[in-house]
């Protein structure tokens, strides 16, 4: 089991300066995210896009910005665990936590922060009949192994890059694939989607224009899957895998599930330390939310610094704090 | 005044008047407006939660760029109508406009 002082879920921006305004009070952080890579929203949805309101950055780009994040918090050596979703929460007869993933990574602290942004970002999925149905029993939202793909019967459906860019991949490895959009045309890279056409041009792969999946059925697991045309029309297809690829879509997850009291998807707190209803659980950043609460990351690295100084009170029970600044004291390493 | 009808879930209709010249796009009009719409990347176009169809007046509105039309080809419920909220300036291409909205809950 991981023993750290705080547990932040959520490696986006607010929760790595979190580390770092930790560090300098001596508590020591693991970061949990759902995403395999740090930077949340920053690296994932938006990379390369200038944030300008970054005190002391005119404009920064936003892996940039997650880049320096990640060195400013480096000398307090935070440990993470990336691409696991956290599940549950068990408080401990001391009123410290174990917190457990889907992975079954525990994780045992004192304190526990949800950084988590806009949640978990989940599948986006479409209106399919059954489709929950065949979760797991060939229904996925994601290619994990394209190798469990090989010589199976494979329909895709989407019209974005990933539809695209897995189509293609998928020709050379599945029996059969088969890719179902809604529209007659891709707005996806168009060497992807020329790359597509040719395919079908060639016969390598079937190409459903202007349809939707309305179901699917199987016994036990996808056999088939019942397309509906533009005309109404319906065709069935036999099919081992379906794949939607429409995007993600964020999503609070078990965490709504903690007794916290939450107003449309967003953790209350109390603004002055931005803590939750439970003891030893605070939220900061785009996941909470109180009386005139702006989602800029400025405002959520404040809320990091406010919090950091009441959890301190829960690692160091018998220490009393006084407030520092680093140009008296200097960044006090581990 | 620039006058535009909502649609929301329940097929409830509601007509907004907005001061012209003011400097708010749709998705933020909506939320000022108390309707339930998630706008969870804040006008982006990055997570078209506010995606809405356009049940009247679609050709009087500006084309959309490719960073909307991109994010409308990942939504499986999209219409060769549809739009994001955030995406459109509240202005006179909206005058008399009926939007219906379709993205996610918050």
């Amino acid at each position: 089991m991981i023993t750290t002082d705080i547990c932040i879920i959520g490696a986006g921006p607010v929760g790595l300066f979190a580390v770092f305004e930790a560090g300098l009070l001596k508590m020591r952080c693991h970061l949990i995210d759902a995403l395999p890579q740090v930077g949340g929203q920053l690296s994932e949805i938006y990379p390369q896009k200038p944030i300008y309101d970054i005190p002391g950055y005119p404009a920064i780009n936003a892996q940039q910005l997650v880049d320096n994040l990640m060195e400013q918090i480096e000398p307090f050596h935070p440990t993470f665990t990336l691409g696991e979703r956290v599940e549950t929460l068990v408080r401990q007869a001391d009123e410290s936590f174990v917190i457990t993933t889907n992975d079954g990574t525990s994780v045992h602290c004192q304190v526990v922060v949800i950084a988590g942004g806009l949640g978990c970002f989940e599948p986006r999925k479409p209106e399919i009949l059954n489709l929950e149905q065949f979760e797991g029993k060939g229904v996925a939202y994601m290619v994990k192994n394209p190798e469990q793909l090989r010589d199976r019967r494979v329909v895709l459906a989407g019209g974005g890059d990933s539809a695209l860019d897995w189509t293609v991949f998928l020709a050379d490895v599945a029996k059969e694939v088969t890719l179902v959009h809604r529209s007659d045309s891709f707005r996806g890279a168009p060497d992807s989607a020329e790359k597509v056409f040719d395919l079908a041009k060639e016969g390598r792969i079937n190409l459903v224009l202007q349809s939707n999946i309305t179901s699917i059925h199987g016994n036990g697991h996808l056999q088939e899957v019942s397309i509906t045309a533009k005309d109404k029309s319906v065709t069935n297809l036999a099919a081992d895998n379906l794949i939607p690829l429409f995007g993600l879509t964020p999503k609070l997850g078990p965490i709504a599930d903690w007794g916290l009291n939450i107003d449309k998807s967003a953790i209350l707190v109390d603004t002055t330390d931005y803590s939750t209803n439970v003891e030893r659980i605070y939220a900061i950043g785009d996941i909470n939310t109180y009386p005139g609460k702006l989602k800029l990351i400025l405002c959520g690295f404040h809320e990091a610094a406010l919090m950091c100084q009441s959890a301190f009170r829960y690692v160091y029970p018998n220490q009393k704090l006084s407030f520092k600044y680093t140009t008296v004291n200097g960044i006090p390493t581990f | 005044m620039i006058q535009f009808t909502i649609e929301d879930r329940d097929g409830e209709r509601q007509t907004l008047e907005i001061p012209e010249g003011i400097n708010l796009s749709l998705m933020e009009v909506l939320k000022a407006s108390d309707y339930n719409i998630l706008a969870t990347c804040g006008g982006m176009a990055l997570c078209a939660t506010c995606h809405v169809q356009v049940l009247e007046g679609f050709d009087a509105l500006p084309p959309a760029r490719d960073a909307e039309l991109d994010m409308l080809d990942t939504l499986p419920d999209a219409d060769p109508d549809s739009r994001l909220a955030c995406q459109l300036r509240v202005d006179e291409s909206l005058e008399g406009g009926i939007f219906k909205i379709r993205g996610e809950e918050q």
